[in-house]
């Protein structure tokens, strides 16, 4: 059991992100194509290259939510509290509500270990926290399969997260460092900010019942593109004018010395596309 | 090393022992000591038994004990004992998902622990290709002891039997992993016992050699997804236990089922291009998934995965079609 914890910095609130942080990719959502940033494996740029939009369509995949490394960075409000024992006063769990989709995420404060590796995975995975001074850090396991990044660069099973909350006034910065050895060839580390709301944060509320959205598509199908056909392939590069390399990210493209070698390549071709020359 | 290592170790020189080929296995890896197998509550009525060999599932009741798969032969006294503590009711049914002796070692020994209320070992039920599998041709050397093979079989698609309190449903896959698989459903409980035509731990073993095929493969995940039903947010609900590997639900058995059909349709348009073999394992259509299924060593690798699709696809006469 831990030791009593006093006058640790209080975490307890409604908070909503500010996004000043890659608001496209938190808000709108990435484009088909664009891996900038991102230090991921050639496997993870094939499936994401691979993905069909109309993936999401297939009736067991319409209500499926966020992971938990996912939705701090995306659109999100959350209320958290705490779990304390009524006799010592111990906090036991710190508690989530995410607004998005109707998560709740459970992060445990008394130092219970972590499931067996034949345990069940879930959208939020299974979170044990500790104070380190003021700074709060969760370790997260057992998460289960989703994305990376909101356009098909998944993130896969074998997941764990390490994250840092830190307050300073009404504002807490969040840090997070996401390890996957399928698709992630060095850890992604990302962070936000929050502000503490006055007033109750709103609440998206997610009855979801899926339902045949194709009816002529054979029950068995899944929508994917072949290597080398998705139609929208360089699409995003020609856009932008990004050299296709730094387009397909990995953890070379990540570092401040790429901006010497980024200089250097080629301009990106027109692609074949239908979004050619938007 | 951990369980998921160890499993995939020994339920390779078993399936290989099985095959023929238990020699060459054993040269390659230490023997290693039967392991301690643990439990785990998984919903309602359902357990999970983990050690050495594939998963075991216990159903518990007032009725008795109802046992799916028993695991590697070495390891059935410590089988035994781990039900031994979660109940000391009789052993009275024992269920085989597929024939597979990381799945059938234990028959022997558990049936002989158990009883039927009549008397007599508890019964071993499975679908009658497991009988056939297991006891061999006429002309031919038995690949289990008599002993060890289903008392009781069936062989239409479906088989029930209601035993403490639920209904237990047996669906036959044809031509899946091999041609015997049964996909367990305990449907009050809401647990599915997939055997290996689902597993977290690798690519799936198509074998051929005994009946299996990709798209029976294939059609036997969609089944899964059709009886499974999952709770708030598409998580939870009904859960499943693979044949090696984690506890799984919908969202899980979904992506597996994903990948499956998206490799299988990689090497589809390759066998339509006239690639060969070769060419095909060249062009690496599991490169997405192989820091997670592949491997390079032991009985299910990433090239004899690849190559089962590739034959099959190849030759498809006889083989079962999109469901």
């Amino acid at each position: 059991m831990a030791s009593p914890a006093f006058a640790q910095v209080n975490l307890v609130g409604e908070w909503s992100p500010r996004y000043h942080e890659d608001q496209p990719d938190r808000i709108p959502g990435p484009e088909l194509g664009d891996y900038t940033g991102l230090p991921i494996t050639d496997g993870a740029r094939l499936a994401a290259d691979s993905w069909d939009a109309s993936r999401l369509t297939l009736r067991e995949h319409q209500c499926k939510v966020h992971n938990g490394p996912y939705i701090l960075h995306g659109p999100i409000q959350f209320r958290l509290w705490e779990e304390k024992d009524l006799r010592t006063q111990q906090v036991v769990a710190l508690q989530m509500y995410l607004n998005t989709y109707e998560q709740e995420r459970t992060i445990w404060m008394d130092g219970r270990p972590h499931p067996p590796e034949w345990a069940p995975h879930t959208w939020q995975g299974f979170s044990t926290g500790k104070w380190d001074g003021d700074i709060l850090t969760v370790t997260t396991t057992h998460i289960k399969q989703e994305w990376i990044r909101r356009n098909g660069v998944p993130n896969s099973e074998k997941s764990s997260m390490i994250e840092h909350f830190s307050r300073h006034g009404n504002i807490m910065s969040h840090l997070e460092i996401w390890t996957d050895p399928v698709y992630l060839a060095e850890p992604l580390i990302r962070s936000e900010d929050f502000v503490l709301n006055e007033r109750t944060g709103g609440n998206w509320l997610w009855p979801c019942e899926y339902v045949d959205e194709i009816p002529d598509r054979p029950h068995s199908a899944v929508p994917n593109y072949l290597p080398g056909q998705s139609p929208f392939a360089g699409d995003f590069a020609y856009r932008y004018g990004i050299p296709v390399d730094a387009a397909k990210g990995g953890p070379e493209t990540t570092y401040p010395e790429y901006q010497a070698k980024l200089r250097t390549l080629p301009k990106p071709a027109k692609p074949a596309g239908p979004a050619a020359g938007k | 090393m951990n369980v998921t290592m160890r499993t995939r170790l020994l339920a390779a020189a078993a399936i290989a022992g099985s095959m023929g080929l238990a020699s060459r296995v054993y040269t390659q890896q230490q023997p290693l000591p039967a392991s301690e197998i643990s439990s785990f509550h998984v919903q309602g009525s359902v357990y999970l038994l983990v050690g050495d060999g594939g998963n075991i599932a216990v159903q518990l009741g007032d009725e008795g004990v109802l046992v799916v798969d028993t695991g590697l032969a070495p390891n059935a006294d410590k089988l035994i004992a781990a039900i031994r503590k979660l109940s000391d009711k009789p052993i009275r049914w024992i269920l085989n998902t597929h024939f597979h002796p990381d799945h059938t070692g234990g028959n022997e020994a558990l049936s002989k622990a158990g009883s039927k209320t009549n008397g007599g070992p508890a019964e071993v039920l499975a679908h009658e290709s497991v009988l056939t599998r297991m006891s061999g041709p006429t002309g031919r050397q038995s690949s289990a002891a008599a002993a060890a093979w289903p008392t009781d079989t069936y062989s239409t698609e479906e088989k029930d039997i209601y035993f403490n309190g639920e209904a237990v449903m047996l669906y036959h896959e044809p031509n899946a992993h091999t041609d015997g698989d049964s996909i367990i459903f305990f449907r009050k409980s809401d647990v599915v016992a997939a055997g290996d035509t689902f597993v977290t731990t690798s690519y799936p073993f198509i074998d051929q050699a005994n009946g299996g095929s990709i798209q029976g493969e294939l059609n036997a995940l969609n089944r899964i997804l059709d009886i499974t039903v999952p709770a708030h947010e598409q998580e939870g609900g009904t859960f499943v236990i693979p044949g090696h590997g984690r506890i799984c639900d919908e969202a899980d058995v979904l992506e597996y089922r994903d990948m499956v059909t998206i490799v299988r349709d990689r090497v589809a348009d390759m066998v339509k291009r006239k690639l060969t073999l070769d060419q095909v394992k060249a062009a690496k259509p599991t490169l997405d998934y192989d820091l997670h299924y592949g491997s390079t060593t032991g009985f299910v690798t990433t090239a004899g995965f690849i190559e089962a699709v590739y034959k099959d696809l190849s030759n498809p006469q006889g083989k079962p079609r999109v469901r």
